[in-house]
């Protein structure tokens, strides 16, 4: 059975960081599993942890809307990572997100990986890069989402 | 190479291109709320037709006008043409029931590469109503399918309701098929993945070194598509797309789907790539 250090780099998110920080990540890191229609975040809540997708799907929620109810935004599979929030203030879930499968999380403290972001700045390029990569593929998707380009042919 | 759909007999337009022959609905079935497949034989029962995966009819409604239709698969008799209710031509081709009669010039167009997909992975990429100009292309490559290669859909539809050929894609997955569909929004019990089809193409299981890969779809679709296969590693030489643009004679008289030094009625509607990239950037075409 792997160590949670080599778990959580060989995981895509941190795809050839340098591997003086394994043991960083090792340390600030856990794992856990999410059974189906179970909630790992909810939207206005703290978001206190970086969670990277090891097995399993997840969706993005909205809150409840009236006469939509909760609708999913996006889902997410293994290798992907799962929300911002957390590196940015107020550090508050914009949305929420359940398992839809069983599903099993690598979870991150974010008050470690931002304090340590704040004092290694190296380190803080690699994980503002790599979350802003993230964060450009959901805005492209999200773009073509808003076109809604199902349509006629 | 073209690669044909049995040889029985071939539907070529006769000595006067622009003149249909008269086909007979055979049968009607609805896809779903806005979408239909129409099984169309000629009415003179002189038996099936040949054609390329890939390839188009032109189908006249009498009086009314004609539209270009994916050919997409056949019956014993018949062709099969999936469309979508959109214009007044094909609006008129939804209210046609078993009997009734409509022009066919065709087939026309450039066709899928099926001899290039032998001996490599194919993956197929179908956005909305995208899938029809596939589907006889998918049905020969799971048949023709050494275990060795995947066989992979990634479809990607604006609600799971708007899904085509749901029970043959089933089938399909039974006989190897890799199956990926994602939705735009999750309506019902829907616990699939959600979000763009081109969010999937970096997840799904394929040698993109070793693969062909075709798309169909809405336009924008496309693009974003090819440039995640790119991404991929898959060359631009083995990435395929079927273009739409406006078509009226589909025999290159008319100039109506020039696209760039293309028709795309005759040099398409399905393109390498590389031979059509750049031309993807000019607004004008």
């Amino acid at each position: 059975m792997q160590d949670l250090e080599t778990i959580v780099v060989h995981h895509p998110f941190w795809q050839n960081l340098h591997q003086r920080y394994s043991h960083f990540l090792g340390e600030c890191a856990g794992t856990q599993h999410f059974a189906p229609q179970q909630q790992i975040f909810q939207t206005g809540c703290e978001a206190d942890h970086f969670y990277l997708i090891e097995r399993g799907r997840v969706a993005l929620e909205t809150p409840f809307i009236p006469g939509k109810g909760v609708m999913i935004i996006q889902t997410l599979e293994a290798g992907e990572a799962l929300g911002w929030s957390w590196l940015f203030p107020p550090f508050v879930w914009h949305f929420g997100a359940r398992a839809i499968q069983p599903t099993d999380l690598v979870v991150l403290d974010a008050r470690f990986l931002r304090q340590k972001a704040s004092e290694d700045h190296e380190f803080g390029y690699e994980l503002a890069m790599r979350v802003g990569n993230v964060m450009l593929q959901r805005l492209q998707a999200t773009r073509l989402q808003l076109l809604d380009y199902g349509q006629p042919r | 190479m073209v690669s044909l759909v049995e040889n029985e007999r071939a539907l070529s337009p006769e000595s006067d291109p622009m003149l249909p022959s008269r086909y007979q609905v055979r049968r009607v079935r609805r896809e779903n709320a806005d979408t239909f497949t129409m099984e169309l034989a000629a009415s003179d029962q002189s038996g099936s037709v040949l054609f390329a995966p890939g390839q188009f009819n032109m189908l006249y409604v009498f009086g009314v006008g004609e539209a270009p239709i994916s050919i997409c698969g056949k019956t014993r008799n018949g062709l099969e043409h999936t469309t979508r209710t959109v214009g007044t031509v094909t609006s008129s081709l939804g209210r046609l029931r078993r009997g009734d009669v409509v022009g066919v010039r065709g087939p026309y167009g450039s066709c899928w590469p099926l001899a290039e997909a032998a001996g490599r992975d194919v993956v197929l990429v179908a956005g909305g109503i995208g899938l029809a100009p596939l589907r006889s292309a998918l049905q020969t490559i799971v048949a023709q399918r050494p275990l060795r290669h995947r066989v992979t859909l990634i479809y990607g539809v604006r609600t799971a309701e708007d899904m085509l050929y749901l029970q043959e894609l089933e089938r399909l997955r039974d006989r190897g098929l890799q199956l990926y569909v994602t939705v735009n929004r999750a309506t019902g019990s829907w616990r699939g993945n959600v979000g763009v089809v081109t969010s999937l193409i970096p997840r799904v299981p394929f040698d993109p070194l070793n693969c062909v890969a075709m798309v169909c779809g809405p336009e924008l679709m496309m693009r974003f598509s090819m440039e995640e296969l790119i991404k991929r590693g898959v060359p631009e030489q083995r990435i395929f797309l079927s273009l739409e643009r406006n078509m009226k004679c589909a025999v290159g008289f008319c100039g109506h789907c020039q696209f760039g030094p293309e028709f795309l009625c005759k040099d398409g509607p399905i393109f390498r790539c590389d031979r059509i990239r750049r031309w993807l950037n000019i607004a004008e075409l």
